[in-house]
């Protein structure tokens, strides 16, 4: 099967000489379509070092990170932003939406700098607000909605044109329980209807709506979980 | 687990034979705490000793029916009004296994640390895949209800587990790198003072 995003031996050094610190240490990665994997590990163990390599807001100082079958280190820092807008669908803990544009304009937006008209752009926005739950928010501007709803406009943002690698860093960050529980069910249809989503929390009841857990430790993919359920825990009713 | 008690609280809703009161209990709780048979019937038995239930007869299929009587319904008050004790703590074999791990020699604690935080999230991956499917995903009816509340509990329950052992790995870790640290500047110390 082929995976949407493939990260091969990747070792990510920042500084050089006595400062040097090792990021990440040769680890390999694979996300497919239909499939949501959690990334964990204590601060400092890589793991938003990982996923702003695959999101190309970074290079990696050796090792390949291929997106969609493009090898991103090979694509250039405008060929790199053209896949953000294109591919790679990136939520932040703390939302980053503009303040100034209402919801459906900050969904629209991605659209627009890829170069689509802004009619057609607002028309895909809107349907996306739709997909997510939120059709009746689309003109409120993001300080005018909660912190689970500015987070479901985020998710849009990440997923309008057609992008099919969704990339959260803790997503639930800054969200109380029933919401951060929300927005994990939202991500999870997403990749249930065929997108790829790559999870970093720190949760473990969060990286628990994932199919794998990877865990991290100083830069090395250490264990990983969730190959197959455990069938000794089962619904009331199944078991007669 | 008193099963006495949740016995009792089955039977407010109505007299119930020995097997349908494990349905009713299974419904509410999952297959989570099984009750067999047998061990339902023991404690009716126990219960009519006692007078807080009472035996109603044999229903056409030949079912002993019970009932649960005044003294029974006190019981119950009582029960729900009472918190459950935390005096004495439930024996946890993992507190138990890491407080010997860290001090029986030859133990590679990070190993058992990092198994069972694995372990415990592939149980965490399976009470969240109930949650997201079948009854507990839209409790509709009050059992549906109950259903997903049991998993939620069993649920925040393996998240403290492995939030205890995030905790352990990390002061184990400081622990380590404040011993090396002490013991490179007590080997640096008489040279310093030679020098």
């Amino acid at each position: 099967m082929n995976a949407t995003l493939h990260l091969d031996d990747v070792t990510r050094v920042h500084g050089s000489g006595p400062t040097e610190v090792h990021a990440l240490r040769g680890v390999s990665f694979r996300a497919h379509a239909g499939e949501l994997v959690a990334v964990m590990g204590p601060s400092g163990s890589g793991k938003s070092t990982l996923l702003t390599l695959a999101g190309g807001l970074d290079t990696p100082t050796a090792g390949r990170v291929v997106v969609d079958g493009v090898d991103l280190a090979a694509l250039g820092g405008a060929g790199r932003a053209r896949m953000r807008r294109t591919s790679i669908g990136y939520v932040f803990q703390d939302f980053n939406l503009i303040p100034a544009l209402t919801a459906a304009e900050n969904v629209a937006l991605p659209r627009e700098l890829d170069g689509q008209r802004s009619r057609a752009a607002r028309k895909a926005a809107l349907a996306v607000l739709e997909e997510v739950g939120i059709p009746e928010l689309a003109d409120r501007f993001p300080d005018e909605m909660s912190g689970g709803q500015q987070q479901r406009v985020a998710i849009a943002r990440a997923v309008v044109g057609e992008r099919r690698l969704i990339l959260a860093d803790e997503p639930t960050g800054a969200l109380d329980t029933d919401t951060g529980e929300e927005i994990l069910r939202l991500l999870r249809a997403r990749c249930d209807a065929g997108a790829t989503g790559v999870l970093v929390t720190h949760e473990a009841r969060h990286a628990a709506w994932a199919d794998r857990v990877v865990f991290l430790r100083d830069g090395v993919v250490v264990d990983e979980s969730g190959a197959d359920p455990v069938d000794a825990l089962l619904e009331p009713g199944m078991s007669r | 687990m008193s099963v006495k008690q949740a016995l009792l609280a089955l039977l407010e809703q109505g007299p119930m034979y020995g097997y349908q009161l494990r349905v009713e209990f299974e419904t509410r709780t999952g297959s989570t705490w099984p009750l067999n048979v047998g061990q339902v019937y023991t404690t009716l038995n126990r219960l009519e000793r006692d007078g807080l239930v009472a035996g109603e007869g044999v229903d056409d299929d030949g079912h002993v029916v019970y009932r649960i009587t005044d003294e029974g319904r006190d019981e119950v008050a009582a029960w729900f009004t009472t918190p459950v004790a935390r005096t004495q703590p439930p024996r946890d074999e993992l507190a138990i296994k890491l407080a010997l791990a860290v001090t029986v020699p030859g133990v590679d604690v990070g190993t058992v640390i990092q198994r069972q935080r694995t372990a415990t999230m592939v149980a965490l991956q399976d009470y969240t895949r109930l949650k997201r499917a079948g009854r507990a995903a839209n409790p509709a009816r009050p059992d549906d209800m109950a259903w997903s509340l049991v998993l939620d509990s069993l649920v925040f329950v393996a998240e403290a587990e492995i939030r205890w052992l995030d905790h352990c790995e990390a002061r184990l870790r400081r622990a380590v790198r404040t011993a090396e640290n002490t013991a490179t500047f007590e080997a640096g110390q008489p040279r310093e003072v030679n020098r």
